[in-house]
């Protein structure tokens, strides 16, 4: 049924399709925002019930999430470099600063997840106390929306590098980069009200 | 590697479930016999399951419902049963362990897997109509949600047969629904089913949000739109701001069950009244985001049997807007008895209140729609006239629910049951099945038998009213919910009044089936061949019955509010296009259902801690999603010629019928 | 604990919207249609459930003073402008009317406003946690949910009951509740409001017996497969049955002491009346603080369900 030669006439239906998604994406970010925000709000509330564990003073180093935090905003920099060469058509420069980003993006993982480790090496693990389970919890949600931004962006690398920088390819980036600097918004509230918060 | 999953976990000692799995079990056999006989595989997989055709899709949501509908009311039946014998002294013939699960299993039915897919059907088969779109924004994802929901209703009806289902009421309080007090899968059934039908509902209502503001026909500025879409507009905004704390609320507690946490145990600091007030948080907005689009519905159907434009249309709007907002207000009402100080119930109390005056302005708005119109008794006009009734009813017990002193005797009574029952039935279930009469020749291309129709809906009224009103008075007299036998013979009688109302509406639900097998037995006498069979007033009724599959050969331009009525008085109706051009559709597909099927298994691997099974489907779930991605044949162009083609033998059927006569319509037509 | 200066404000000062006359009407009509049957909370035995009922009355009256309308509205349209009568006026395109909007806009908005001024005064004079104003002392009952069953402590006669409360009749009793695990709600019907009973929290109440006589009571949240047996009897007597009553409990042989209290909290079903004829020291504090992390509740304690699932 596919007809080619009709495609050309109308692109606006394609078009159309593209605004709607990038529309559709921000809506479901706005949603994803929300189990956010609950998981902030049950943090708040829980952030004191320590049941005679560790609160956060005694368990966060600064530094170590100082450096989780400049991983992840460098990795947004690069992202945005990325979509840069991708709006002017240089699929090499894309590949090179997509390739970047997910490294970063791995790297902060890694941090997060030896920071976890240790954690529960320590006795300080989510079971212990509601302040630990809101804690892993908040940070595990972002974490594991890393990690699916990382295998997203595994699989735009090779679509980039399979169709080429074509409508679709574009699109997709598009809704990436929103998922991927709504990431690093979250993670500087999380910075902030899970991390800094606890030496004020 | 099975798990917790053993042959221990099938009930053989259950008398009762054993025979209710028997009845299934041949009952499906026989449905997948006849399926087989008439060869109707290949048909149903090409044309139903795999379709992304937003009007089949309604269909299906609206199928899923109705069959849900008959466990649920099963459930129903057996609770009045076992209250009315289950008097002084008598344990009645459903031993707690069961009856808790039945009346856990009938509320999260009810609401998840019957109204919940009523009102998505209704919206998925009209909106588009509706505002003159050919399709919904993301058709496949339309497909997945659906799909998805089927998954949850799955899980539920399984958890009946293997394990058990949650024994804690629909909401699922803790540290009731905590590990320590509830060991067995029965919290965790209810924790993925609702998680995997949530999870279709989000994607449908973000679906249906993008549909509304990014697809409507040129001209259609947003106070041009039906008051249905309106109220669909908004229940998807509700949907997408409430639903994500319903899967936030429910890991957490899947957090304290599978891994140990403290969100709501009583140990380790934990805090179930932050549970309480979450759930509430998604659920008072949830029962708006059911009654609204019902609300849409009566407006349209009282309308067009009135043969009068709705009364007040811009204050149906505001009102309908005022509903959304103000439902993020009043949630602390469900739980008054906590202990808040009184400032606090005061102010939730004073808000819930005040979302009455909206509700109560669309009932005077209704009225004044029939007044100096004329009114036809369709059997839609029968429901929204019981609706009426039995709304403000309904309306007036929540008001004094809300009011805080007044809830402090009757929470958690009857009356509190006998008041959700009057809403939801009075609003949600009676609007749908008004819906469905009202909108079935759009989807189907023929109307429903009106005089079984009639008879279904004296049935549930008059039922309604048998079966909860002795509720109130229970109520009154400190009878409180989900007793499973009680002591005070005053409450008998009540009860078995209450059981007959039950048996009433039971014969009101046998009635829509007679119903249904008679309307598509003469299907012939009752085809709808000029497509406005009501001779109503909006965009979808002015394209054929049942609607071609891209809706409108040519999109309309809209210059009113009811540009179908409008066409139909200057003449402008069912005039015939010049040409016409190809149409860009999308591709049926069967990744929808075969994702949510793999849905389905993680969360039976997950209910069952079957670990290597989870992990698998969890990589196929996302595999398959990511290779969906490199699918790039996903739509097509219906080209002019066929267009064309479809729309002529339209116009041959339309030809015929305007020559004969057309009903309660004398004005001239165009063909 | 929250305090409030004795002077609250009686429900009476609502009375006057009773000078409306249609709502007079509705009022007289909604009394005599509840009077004529028994029920427990058209009933009550004491102040709070009075004015309750008061609040529930005078609440419905102005509300069913339009519902009422609306409904007999709803069928006389529907009747009188039938499509087969072709005598009633056809207005097909009149769909507006700024008069109409104000007053349905009106009416529901003047009906909320009554409501509202009557929903401050109430919530605020029926807070449970607002003690009674009287001459008499209070006397304080200890509540523990327990499954599924009801601990009373007389913490100041160092008494217990289960399953069973003796009050006495014209004395404000003051509530504190807390539940061992599962979350419950005290009810008594016919005395009035009802409070959740949370574990490791503490609620209160305030009711009030103004009659000698027998209540039930129950609890109305449901807590699982016990829950329908976890009513209670309530016996409010005079002042003087109830001290003989005090001094007959106390010459019984049964105590309450901390391993007693770990075998009754042992879920069980359908537990008759027991008396103890004295309470260990602080048992009330150490079943709310038994969850409190940091606080000294009592060893094993939050174990006993567990435990009994065994």
């Amino acid at each position: 049924m596919s007809n080619p030669s009709l495609s050309a006439t109308h692109d606006s239906a394609h078009h159309d399709a593209s605004s709607q998604t990038t529309a559709g994406f921000w809506v479901y970010l706005m949603s994803d925002c929300l189990i956010f925000a609950v998981l902030f709000a049950t943090f708040g509330v829980l952030v004191g019930n320590t049941a005679d564990g560790p609160a956060g003073r005694d368990i966060f180093s600064l530094p170590y999430v100082a450096g989780e935090t400049a991983l992840l905003l460098l990795s947004s920099f690069t992202f945005g470099a990325g979509m840069l060469s991708a709006r002017a058509g240089r699929r090499g420069p894309l590949l090179a600063w997509l390739v970047t980003t997910a490294l970063l993006g791995a790297a902060f993982v890694g941090m997060e997840l030896h920071e976890f480790a240790a954690l529960v090496h320590d006795g300080a693990g989510p079971g212990v106390s509601a302040f630990l389970s809101a804690y892993f919890t908040l940070v595990g949600t972002h974490g594991l929306h890393v990690t699916l931004g990382i295998l997203w962006l595994g699989v735009m690398l090779h679509q980039a590098w399979h169709y080429g920088l074509d409508e679709v390819v574009l699109r997709r980036l598009a809704c990436l980069s929103m998922f991927w600097h709504f990431l690093d918004l979250i993670w500087i509230c999380v910075f902030t009200f899970v991390y800094l918060r606890a030496f004020l | 590697m099975l798990g917790r999953l053993g042959l221990d976990a099938i009930p053989y000692n259950e008398p009762i479930i054993m025979g209710t799995l028997l009845v299934v079990a041949v009952l499906g056999a026989a449905l997948l016999g006849v399926v087989t006989y008439y060869r109707k595989w290949a048909y149903l997989w090409r044309e139903w399951l795999t379709s992304v055709d937003h009007k089949r899709i309604g269909a299906m949501y609206i199928i899923l419902a109705l069959v849900m509908l008959l466990r649920g009311f099963a459930d129903a039946i057996m609770m009045r049963a076992q209250q009315a014998i289950a008097d002084s002294g008598h344990a009645g013939y459903l031993p707690p362990h069961h009856y808790d699960q039945i009346f856990t299993a009938h509320g999260v039915i009810m609401i998840f897997f019957v109204a919940t897919p009523l009102i998505l059907g209704l919206m998925n088969v009209v909106v588009p109509l509706q505002i003159g779109a050919r399709d919904v924004a993301f058709p496949f994802l339309n497909q997945l949600s659906f799909w998805l929901s089927v998954a949850g209703a799955v899980l539920v009806m399984m958890s009946m047969f293997v394990g058990d289902f949650a024994a804690t009421g629909w909401v699922a309080y803790p540290p009731l629904s905590e590990l320590g007090y509830s060991p067995t899968v029965g919290v965790d059934y209810y924790i993925w089913s609702l998680q995997v039908s949530g999870l279709g509902t989000l994607l449908t209502g973000i679906n249906l949000l993008v549909t509304i503001l990014r697809m409507r026909a040129p001209g259609m500025n947003l106070m041009k739109m039906p008051v249905f879409t309106w109220t669909a507009l908004i229940t998807n905004i509700l949907i997408i701001a409430v639903f994500p704390v319903l899967t936030a609320t429910l890991a957490l507690l899947s957090a304290d069950r599978y891994l140990g946490m403290h969100f709501f145990t009583n140990e380790g600091g934990g805090n179930a009244m932050m549970y309480i007030n979450l759930i509430w948080v998604w659920g008072h907005p949830e029962v708006y985001i059911l009654i609204l689009p019902c609300f849409g519905a009566f407006s349209e159907i009282i309308a067009t049997f009135s043969g009068k434009p709705l009364f007040g249309y811009k204050s149906m709007v505001y009102a309908t807007s005022a509903i959304g907002v103000l439902s993020f207000f009043v949630w602390l009402h469900h739980f008054f008895t906590m202990g808040s100080g009184a400032n606090v119930n005061a102010f939730f109390g004073i808000m819930t209140s005040i979302i009455s005056i909206p509700t109560g302005v669309k009932l005077f708005n209704w009225l004044f729609t029939m007044f100096r119109g004329r009114v036809r008794y369709h059997s839609a006009t029968l429901w929204t006239i019981g609706f009426m009734g039995c709304f403000a009813i309904g309306g007036m017990t929540g008001v004094l629910l809300a009011v805080p002193g007044a809830d402090f005797v009757l929470h958690n009574s009857l009356f509190l049951v006998a008041h959700f029952h009057n809403v939801i039935i009075g609003g949600v279930v009676f609007g749908s099945l008004a819906g469905i009469s009202f909108w079935f020749p759009k989807v189907f291309g023929f109307t429903l038998d009106e005089r079984w129709g009639k008879i279904a809906c004296w049935c549930w009224q008059i039922g309604f009213y048998l079966a909860f009103m002795p509720l109130y008075v229970l109520g009154f007299d400190g009878m409180t919910r989900r007793m499973n036998h009680y002591d005070n013979p005053d409450w008998h009688p009540w009860l078995v009044v209450a059981l007959c109302g039950a048996v009433v509406i039971g014969l009101g639900i046998l009635a829509m089936g007679v119903q249904l097998i008679v309307s598509i037995r003469h299907r012939g006498e009752n085809r709808d061949l000029s497509g406005d069979p009501w001779d109503a007033r909006s965009l979808e009724w002015s394209t054929s019955s049942p609607a071609p599959f891209y809706n409108f050969a040519v999109i309309p331009t809209i210059t009113s509010l009811e540009q179908h009525w409008e066409n139909k008085l200057t003449g402008r109706a069912y005039l015939k296009p010049e040409h016409y051009e190809p149409i860009h559709m999308p591709r049926n597909t069967g990744d929808g259902v075969l994702i949510a099927t793999w849905s389905f298994v993680l969360c039976f691997a997950l209910v069952w801690h079957i670990w290597p099974l989870a992990m698998l489907m969890l990589a196929a779930v996302i595999v398959h999603f990511i290779a969906r991605t490199y699918n790039r044949n996903t739509d097509y162009y219906v080209p002019a010629s066929e267009v064309a083609r479809i729309e002529n033998e339209r116009y041959a059927r339309l030809v015929r019928v305007t020559q004969v006569q057309r009903p309660s319509s004398s004005r001239p037509k165009a063909a | 604990m929250r305090h409030y200066p004795p002077n609250f404000a009686r429900i009476s000062r609502y009375r006057s919207y009773s000078s409306l006359s249609p709502l007079r009407w509705a009022t007289v009509g909604v009394t005599t249609l509840l009077a004529g049957c028994h029920l427990a909370l058209f009933a009550p035995g004491g102040d709070i459930g009075v004015q309750e009922r008061h609040l529930i009355i005078v609440s419905l009256a102005l509300m069913l003073s339009v519902v009422i309308p609306v409904i007999a509205l709803t069928f006389l349209f529907c009747w009188r402008y039938r499509a087969t009568n072709k005598r009633a006026t056809y207005a097909p395109t009149w769909a507006h009317s700024t008069t109409i909007e104000w007053v349905v806009w009106g009416i529901p908005c003047v009906i909320v406003l009554f409501l509202a001024v009557l929903i401050w005064g109430t919530t605020h004079s029926l807070d449970p946690y607002r003690p009674l104003a009287s001459k008499t002392p209070p006397v304080r009952v200890q509540v523990v949910a327990l499954n599924w069953k009801w601990l009373f402590i007389y913490p100041d006669y160092r008494i217990a009951t289960v399953n069973q409360l003796v009050v006495p009749a014209k004395t404000p009793i003051d509530f504190e509740l807390t539940a061992d695990s599962i979350m419950n709600s005290f009810f008594i019907p016919r005395l009035g409001s009802q409070v959740y009973a949370m574990a490791g929290m503490q609620t209160q109440l305030h009711l009030i017996a103004d009659q000698a006589g027998t209540y039930r009571g129950m609890s109305s949240a449901f807590s699982g497969p016990g829950f329908s047996d976890m009513h209670f009897e309530v016996k409010a007597t005079s002042e003087a049955d109830f001290r003989a009553w005090v001094a007959s409990a106390r010459n019984g042989s049964n105590k309450l002491t901390h391993d007693g209290y770990l075998a009754l909290a042992k879920p069980s079903v359908n537990s008759s009346p027991m008396f103890y004829a004295s309470v260990e020291d602080g048992l009330f504090e150490q079943v709310v603080n038994q969850y409190m992390p940091g606080m000294k509740g009592m060893p094993g304690m939050h174990n006993a369900m567990t435990q009994a699932k065994e």
